[in-house]
């Protein structure tokens, strides 16, 4: 397979060494997600290309899930086929401790390691030592509409609570105008609805697991959080909620369909329009604790510890999540469009502040997210909006499809969460946390 | 000549053989070397996401799988699904088939684009009903319901089962329709005609001679499309993913699930060899009623 899948390139580099230019090629396969700022890296391979003559990309972009089916079945299998994948912070300390992560220890000097956000560095770091580079970086953020909140004479709080949210919400709802007083996400999935109900769980009081990893979902903090979120989605959100992820919830809330959003802070230079001032930015809203009521999430860079071209892999993540990289976006595509949330430059730089009046929320979101204490009572893992454990994709994925089960009224919250907490229990025994 | 004439028969049996067995053999591993490696893995303790966790696990994984309450509810949805569309598709089927049959102007044309949906991707089509159809906000369906003054309905979120019933009866209405045409096809016209004379009515007629001589072709229809239904993942995949809840999770999707999602490779073999065991109960039941039909 793999002999069949260099010969060409092989043959390739033969016939140009014939041709006189010796000049050794390597081609590096980069897996990455379709999201906004990763189709521009993509549109700079150019740039890449040829500062970099004797490097070419072949790119392998894909959707978020199929992506990490891909990777997690390559990486497991020693299959080689990508040289740099697209990881989160959930993947990178997991695959580091497995040995399937080239740690990028003594990074070139210009790289200016030290610029890099100490909280999303950490994220990234097993053992101290950084596993990914981090490409964009994001918390949560709630986005509202200025104008709908000053004709109602709502002034926003500087900590916004989440019962003052669905005093809003009621206040502001009007289908009538097809105006919704809030949009939250519903579609399942770990990734999805899951991270939104998780630091709602966090900041109502509840956790996952207690110290013996004994799940905590049919807890009283989960009910009532759980709860909480459905009564409001369904009273004032808009009409098919549970299949509403963080795009269709973006194209809403652009839409003006929305009073409020809570989701990623990355979602902000996407929606800010210049022209139209009305956008609101506050911190995501908390309950009974500011602990972990917003999350944070990195997207990273990292090469397999199956690749055969390192060093070539080494060149292009460096490039990739560079200063000089945030320049050259900033360059072709404007300020407001350079990857947020990795490094400390970018906020301090002056035409950076003046595009993007958001920067400071997401600064200090994204600073005040700290995984490794997350939740009011003590926890036995690492993450805002996820677990650091294998195991999580399958509980989370699970647990999603419950809670929006609750949402569409299929079953009541209480009976999704002890559904929930069975699954999550059977899976831990099975993993053997649990006897 | 005694000699040669053994000796020419021993040869020529060899030489049948040898000529077979390429063949055969090949088709022998085929089916066998999948078969058991799927039965072997369901024996490990095999996840992707947990290297260390590695050995012979014996029946844990069925023992987890009939344990989990996923399985049973994933095997009802299966068995709903493939009736509902069965029961959709043959009783539709056999309506259109009687309707075009009979001569009317652009014949050919309604023919051909009653057939055409069978054509269609399933994952296009899935997409197609999803963002067009049955969108609670930009659907047809809801542009519908509005006109008569009734409130939008969330198809996949409300109704998710028979949502994708719909969806997949909508592409196999059409494979349907095109046997029992060509059955009606073959119906002789001389019987019709003497029914008619002896005083028999069309519901008559359609009830003791045209399905009598449809009824192979609808056992034959059932089968095809059995084997096919139970196995039904795109649509799922494209709409509703399995939910809300396990709604709409069938058997091919909650291997799905367990092998992909839950990287667990052990537990997805385990799933597909009780899937294995499923439709081979299902195929010896059918064949042997279609193999009876067919002989009287």
């Amino acid at each position: 397979m793999r002999v069949i899948r260099h010969l060409p390139l092989t043959t390739l580099t033969a016939a140009i060494a014939f041709a006189g230019q010796a000049q050794a090629q390597t081609e590096i396969t980069v897996g990455t997600v379709n999201n906004n700022d990763m189709v521009i890296m993509q549109s700079l391979t150019d740039a890449f290309e040829q500062a970099h003559p004797d490097i070419t990309l072949d790119w392998v972009v894909l959707e978020e899930n199929v992506l990490r089916q891909r990777l997690t079945t390559d990486i497991a299998t020693q299959g080689g086929q990508f040289d740099v994948m697209t990881i989160g912070t959930y993947e990178v300390p997991i695959w580091a401790e497995q040995d399937w992560l080239t740690p990028l220890d003594d990074l070139p000097a210009d790289y200016q390691i030290d610029d890099l956000l100490q909280s999303v560095r950490k994220g990234l770091s097993y053992d101290g030592t950084l596993h990914a580079l981090p490409f964009y970086a994001e918390s949560s953020m709630m986005f509202y509409r200025q104008d709908l909140f000053s004709d109602a004479g709502i002034t926003m709080p500087e900590q916004p609570t989440w019962q003052q949210v669905r005093d809003w919400a009621e206040q502001l709802h009007d289908p009538a105008n097809e105006t919704y007083g809030i949009c939250l996400r519903g579609k399942p999935g770990w990734g999805e609805n899951m991270a939104l109900v998780s630091t709602m769980v966090n900041t109502f009081g509840g956790r996952w697991f207690d110290m013996d990893w004994n799940p905590q979902i049919d807890s009283p903090a989960w009910q009532e959080a759980v709860g909480f979120y459905v009564d409001l989605l369904n009273n004032y959100g808009p009409p098919g909620a549970s299949s509403n992820g963080f795009n269709e919830n973006q194209a809403l809330f652009s839409r003006g369909n929305c009073a409020m959003w809570v989701d990623a802070t990355s979602a902000a230079g996407r929606i800010f329009d210049p022209s139209q001032s009305q956008l609101g930015f506050a911190p995501a809203p908390i309950a009974e604790t500011p602990k972990g009521s917003h999350w944070l999430w990195s997207w990273a860079l990292a090469i397999p510890a199956s690749s055969d071209s390192k060093d070539a892999a080494r060149e292009f993540v460096t490039w990739a999540t560079s200063q000089e990289y945030v320049e050259l976006v900033a360059k072709e595509k404007g300020w407001a469009s350079v990857p947020p949330g990795t490094r400390v430059s970018t906020y301090e730089n002056p035409n950076y502040q003046e595009a993007a009046p958001f920067a400071d929320f997401v600064l200090n979101a994204i600073q005040g997210a700290d995984p490794t204490d997350s939740t009011l009572e003590p926890s036995p893992y690492v993450g805002v909006q996820f677990v650091g454990i294998p195991e999580f994709q399958s509980i989370g994925t699970q647990v999603g499809q419950m809670v929006a089960a609750a949402l569409t009224g299929e079953t009541s919250v209480e009976q999704a969460l002890q559904a929930a907490q069975r699954a999550t229990e059977r899976t831990m025994q099975r993993a053997g946390y649990l006897d | 000549m005694n000699k040669t004439r053994t000796s020419g028969r021993t040869i020529g049996g060899l030489r049948t053989l040898s000529l077979q067995a390429p063949a055969v053999s090949l088709l022998f591993l085929w089916m066998i070397v999948p078969l058991a490696m799927t039965v072997w893995f369901s024996l490990q303790r095999y996840n992707l996401l947990m290297p260390g966790m590695t050995g012979f696990a014996g029946l844990e994984n069925y023992e987890y799988l009939f344990t989990d309450p996923a399985l049973w509810s994933a095997m009802g949805t299966t068995l709903l699904m493939v009736g509902w569309v069965l029961v959709i598709t043959v009783v539709g089927g056999t309506l259109l088939a009687v309707l075009f049959q009979q001569e009317f102007m652009g014949q050919g044309i309604a023919r051909v684009l009653a057939i055409s949906p069978f054509f269609v991707m399933p994952t296009v089509s899935a997409l197609v009903w999803k963002n067009m159809m049955m969108h609670p906000a930009n659907g047809v369906l809801s542009w519908v319901a509005e006109l008569f003054g009734l409130p939008a309905v969330d198809w996949f979120s409300s109704l998710p089962l028979t949502s994708i019933v719909i969806i997949v009866a909508w592409q196999w209405l059409p494979f349907a329709l095109l046997i029992l045409l060509t059955a009606m096809q073959s119906l002789d016209e001389d019987q019709v005609e003497a029914a008619r004379m002896d005083g028999a009515g069309p519901i008559a007629i359609f009830f003791f001679i045209t399905l009598p001589h449809l009824k192979r072709a609808i056992s034959v229809v059932i089968m095809i499309e059995m084997i096919f239904l139970l196995t039904i993942f795109a649509e799922i995949f494209v709409t509703t993913s399995g939910g809300p809840g396990l709604a709409t999770t069938n058997l091919a999707y909650l291997i799905y699930i367990r092998a992909l999602l839950d990287f667990d490779v052990g537990l997805a073999s385990a799933g597909g060899v009780i899937a294995i065991i499923l439709a081979n109960i299902v195929a010896i039941f059918l064949v042997r009623m279609v193999a009876k039909n067919l002989e009287s």
